[in-house]
């Protein structure tokens, strides 16, 4: 954990302002590319790159994982293995059609 | 009996028990909402029509068949105010527990409060949303597409409520240990912040993906 003193605390609090102005950003961000009617590939990239952007500020910066221990970083690791598995399942499936 | 390791960290692990255990919480929740999620990749890419509200459907809200996708049901507006109330609570929830580390518990019954509120204000825009589908009887029967979407945004929504629970019980009666036991529940906290910043992260990835795509 970083941030001891009084004055590293007031610090911290002012990155996480800083942080929360980003998110919001971003989110306008997401929203106005939206209405651009971008072709489907790139609406789905620019909207989960944004979306990894604004995960890793909340979970790096809010979660404090920039800086934190060695055991959280081994189950997260283990998670992420088994995240990206599922991710893919759907790519290894062959669909014999679904009805809507 | 005195749990141990609620504020000195293990030797082995370098952390404080219950750290140790919401992270492990947290990676089980990535693996439920990840299931949902790919479910839903695998539906909206598997089925052309997956998008397309069937004709019947689209006629009673006024528009037809092939013009009207799903995702129009939705409302932005609604969803990215609700984004916006997310994140704030995820700044007022982190300054809590700052201001607890700072030993000023007025600003940690402020900042908690305002988590709460915005808590609150998520679900009050969340009913608004449902009771608007509901009116037009889009129900998660109506079509593949809206039964995603209310597994999704309502497993979240549960959550919320989960969040509320723990951190209305922190605002109200458990601020107690404050006075017992500053640091254990500094801890206490720190721990339901974790919870409280995954809830808005994956609310994060949620909004694009149901909403904007």
């Amino acid at each position: 954990m970083s941030g001891h003193t009084v004055e590293e605390i007031e610090q911290e609090k002012r990155k996480y302002w800083v942080v929360f102005i980003a998110l919001v950003a971003l989110t306008a961000i997401t929203v106005g590319v939206s209405y651009l009617h971008l072709s489907t590939g790139a609406a789905v990239f620019i909207a989960l790159l944004v979306a990894c952007v604004k995960g890793g500020l909340v979970a790096g910066v809010f979660m404090h994982l920039i800086s934190e221990r060695q055991a959280i970083y081994a189950i997260l690791v283990l998670t992420a293995v088994f995240f990206v598995v599922l991710m893919l399942g759907p790519s290894f499936t062959r669909m014999g059609g679904v009805v809507g | 009996m005195q749990i141990p390791y609620t504020v000195e960290e293990r030797p082995d692990t370098g952390l404080y028990n219950a750290k140790l255990g919401i992270w492990l919480f947290l990676a089980s929740e990535v693996m439920l909402f990840g299931a949902l999620f790919s479910s839903y990749v695998l539906l909206r890419t598997g089925d052309p029509g997956f998008m397309t509200i069937p004709h019947g459907i689209a006629e009673h809200l006024g528009g037809h068949e092939g013009a009207m996708r799903w995702s129009q049901v939705l409302s932005v507006p609604l969803a990215f105010g609700n984004t916006l109330v997310l994140i704030f609570s995820s700044v007022t929830m982190v300054l809590s527990w700052v201001s607890l580390r700072l030993k000023d518990f007025g600003k940690y019954k402020l900042y908690m409060g305002l988590t709460i509120l915005c808590a609150l204000g998520f679900m009050v825009i969340k009913a608004i949303e449902y009771n608007a589908k509901f009116a037009h009887g889009l129900y998660p029967s109506a079509g593949n597409f809206l039964a995603v979407y209310f597994t999704l945004t309502g497993l979240h929504a549960l959550h919320v409520v989960g969040g509320l629970v723990v951190n209305g019980y922190l605002w109200g009666p458990g601020a107690k240990m404050w006075k017992t036991d500053p640091e254990r529940f500094t801890n206490r906290v720190e721990v339901a912040g974790l919870y409280w910043h995954f809830v808005d992260l994956v609310w994060i990835f949620l909004f694009p993906s149901l909403y904007l795509l």
